[in-house]
Parts: C-alpha cells; structure tokens; sequence
C-alpha cells in the first residue's frame, strides 16, 4: 500500500473492476444564522478518477443539501428519494420543511437498507424554527445533530485540526476559512479526495456557492 | 462485535499492540520525541503507562508503534549493535547509522513484522535528526507522526508546522499534537512522555493526562 509504484495486475486496467466511489472530504460548521457546508471535487474507480470536478453538495430543498461520500451510486439514489420525500411532505404542510425532518428521512433509509448501502451522509441547511443545523448520518444509519461534523475517507486527517481550530459561536466567514483550510489538508494527505473545493453558505437569505480552484488553495509551509 | 460470546477475557487470546500515536520533530540544534502510554490486547488496556521513547544510545532515541513484541525487539537488538559500533569507530555513532540499523531490521523482516520505528537525536555532524523507517525504507524529514492516533493529526501538523521553530515551540507543538490524537484514537490514550535531546544529552518528561492541553468540547 505504502510506497508502492504498481499493484495488482496489469492486464486490465484497475478502473474496470472497482466500484465508483465518492472517496471525499465532506464537512459542514453551524454559525449564528446559518451553516457553511464544503466538499472536494473527486471520484474514483479504483485508482481512476472518474470525475475530478465532482459536485458532492446536492440540494434536497430550497434551504437544506446534503454531503454525500461513500459510494456514488447509493449516495444519489438516497438523495432522490429523500428530495421526493421531502418535496412532497413540503406541499403538504404548505411551509418549509425543517431540516431535522430532511436528516430524519436521510436515516430512515440508511438504516432499513443499512446491509445493501454504504452511504456517509452530511445533512444540513436552515429553518426558521432552529436556525443553521448540521445532522449527520454515518454508515450504518444513526443521526445525531453536532455544531462541525466531517465525514469520509479524508475526514481522519483532519479530527486534530478541526478540534483545535474550531470554536463555538464562529462567523460566517470564520467558518468559510476554517472549511476551506480544513477540506485543503486533507487532499493533500487523502489519495481520494482532491480537485477543487465546492462551498455553500445557506441561511435564510437563500444559498451562496462558491468554487475554490487547485491554485487558490490555502498553503501550509510543508506543501 | 457486539457480545463476547467467550468465557474468556479478550487479553488472553489477543495480540499485544502499541496502537499509538508517536511524533518526533527537529529543531536547531536537537529534536523532541513524544509519545502516549497505551498498551492494548483488543479492547483491553495492559499497560496504560508504558514508556515507548526507547533508548539506542545517549543522545539517540526511537519512538515505538505497532506490535509491542516486534518494536521492543528491534529496539533492543539496535541498542546491542549501535554499542558495538561506537566502541569500533571510538566515538558516538551517527543518527543516520542507528536509523540504518532499525531500517534493516525491518526491511529484512518485512513480512514477519509489524512495527514501525521513528529515530530521532544529535550527532555532531548532522545536528538535531528525525528518521522514518516505515515498512523498511528509510527517510529523513523535518518532522513525522506514526501510530493508529496520527491519521487524525496529519491535517493539524501540516497547518501547524513552521520552519525553523525553537526548541519551546517544538515541545508545545509535540504536546498538543499528542494531546489531539490521543483525545480521537481510542488506541492511544494515559500520559504523554516528551523525550529533547541536544548537545548536552537527552532529558525526559511525562505529563500527566490532566495536565495535558485541552480543546474544544474536551
């Protein structure tokens, strides 16, 4: 694993027998009035990467979205239904849906079809009942709601600095500094995450997306 | 696994490992070694106070990780071979050497171990140096983490580390480190013990758990 120039065989190209996955960083911060959420840009099969441009942050309603990684197919089919889900309750109520209602419809079907999938879902967004949330849904089907939450393969290098970076009662733009620094270690260091960093600040003016190329990266002085 | 369906305690049948987290950094003039305490068999913990900065020679220390057995050897083979050599070449021996000393162990034995071994120390020649020997190669570099607890503190390293950092801001920068991945691994855990060694010699602490740096929700 470590250190090696080649591996497996190499009659056929490693890609054609390896599953596609979101291998990814995902992370999402509350702050007064809103939540800030970021996601690199990578998906692999195997050692491929399938798409470099990956858009990982998926809107499920007007003011919630998901992170997705683990496996891309799972992730997107889960999305979907719970984008139906949620629309469809969302007429019935005639008001927006909250997004613990979002994050509860997330692990009702992570949970049932816990055997089959390998989804690690981020839920997040704004209501007007409790303001910026972040719920998260691991592999395995829990929900519980935290102020940060990260998640996927690149999201182990990163425990030690989102614990002494972050603090409660952040702005806005703290927030956006502290993901996009923290999303940026990570693919230095995670074989499957990389690309561009995709942020969204959602609050209840609406949803603001922005794209961090490869050279706008923050730079730490071992790179 | 859930339940332990064994009459059994789990230390009994499990392998004895250092899950870890190790750190070793380089200043002007020295480096600082650091490591946690926690020795465990599966879910057990066996020794939660177990010393893994290992002595080679006076001013030369390695750090521990992996299986306790496998690590403890090496370093004690490594202590015998390095006091031989320096009564040969009637001086202190090289980082470099003890570094080439454990890096052959390990190459060699590739298949049959699972440790790794951070050196670190002074020599007259190259000043302050830290060594990995991962799976066998050998590398030198301004700073290394190892063990179970460094996945979760390369982000905080890479952010953190600076250039030509005093021997102060070395040793806050180990304890801190040690201190976050000890807080997120389950496998590293107890006390944290800071090994700096120069050109006077090696000089060890140990920092009790409670005194260690906290940080947010700790």
């Amino acid at each position: 694993r470590f250190g090696q120039l080649s591996s497996g065989s190499d009659m056929a190209p490693d890609w054609t027998m390896k599953e596609v996955s979101t291998g990814t960083t995902i992370m999402a911060v509350e702050y007064d009035g809103g939540v800030v959420i970021g996601a690199d840009s990578r998906t692999t099969t195997g050692a491929y990467i399938a798409n470099r441009v990956t858009d990982k942050l998926t809107p499920i309603h007007d003011r919630i979205f998901c992170c997705r990684s683990g496996s891309a197919a799972d992730t997107q089919a889960i999305a979907d239904v719970v984008t139906y889900q949620l629309g469809f309750h969302s007429i019935e109520l005639d008001e927006a849906p909250l997004v613990q209602t979002a994050a509860n419809l997330f692990k009702a079907s992570c949970y049932r079809y816990r055997e089959e999938l390998m989804a690690g879902i981020i839920v997040a967004g704004w209501d007007k009942r409790r303001g910026g949330q972040v719920y998260t849904v691991p592999v395995g089907g829990m929900l519980v709601r935290q102020p940060v939450s990260v998640g996927g393969s690149g999201s182990t290098y990163i425990y030690g600095y989102m614990d002494s970076n972050y603090k409660p009662n952040m702005t806005k733009d703290q927030c956006l500094r502290l993901v996009s620094g923290a999303l940026s270690l990570a693919m230095e260091r995670d074989g499957s995450s990389g690309g561009v960093v995709r942020l969204a600040a959602i609050s209840e003016t609406g949803v603001d997306r922005q794209v961090i190329l490869g050279n706008q990266l923050p730079k730490w002085s071992t790179a | 696994k859930m339940l332990d369906d064994s009459l059994e305690p789990g230390w009994l049948s499990e392998e004895v490992k250092t899950g870890t987290t190790i750190i070793a950094i380089e200043f002007d003039g020295g480096v600082v070694l650091g490591s946690d305490s926690r020795v465990s068999a599966g879910e057990t913990v066996v020794n939660r106070v177990m010393n893994k900065l290992s002595l080679l020679h006076d001013k030369i220390y390695c750090a521990l990780s992996g299986s306790a057995a496998d690590a403890q050897t090496i370093a004690e083979m490594v202590n015998y071979q390095l006091d031989v050599h320096s009564i040969e070449v009637g001086e202190d021996p090289q980082v470099r050497s003890a570094a080439t000393l454990v890096k052959n162990i390990s190459y060699k034995y590739k298949e049959e171990l699972s440790a790794h071994l951070i050196v670190a120390g002074w020599d007259k020649r190259g000043g302050g140096q830290v060594y990995v020997t991962l799976n066998g190669l050998l590398s030198r570099q301004p700073f290394a983490v190892g063990g179970s607890g460094s996945s979760y503190v390369y982000g905080f390293v890479d952010a953190e580390y600076r250039k030509a950092m005093s021997k102060e801001d070395c040793q806050q920068f180990v304890v801190n480190t040690l201190s976050l991945a000890m807080s997120r691994d389950g496998s590293s855990g107890g006390v944290a013990y800071l090994v700096t060694i120069d050109e006077k010699g090696a000089e060890e602490k140990c920092i009790l758990g409670n005194e260690l740096p906290t940080f947010y929700d700790q």
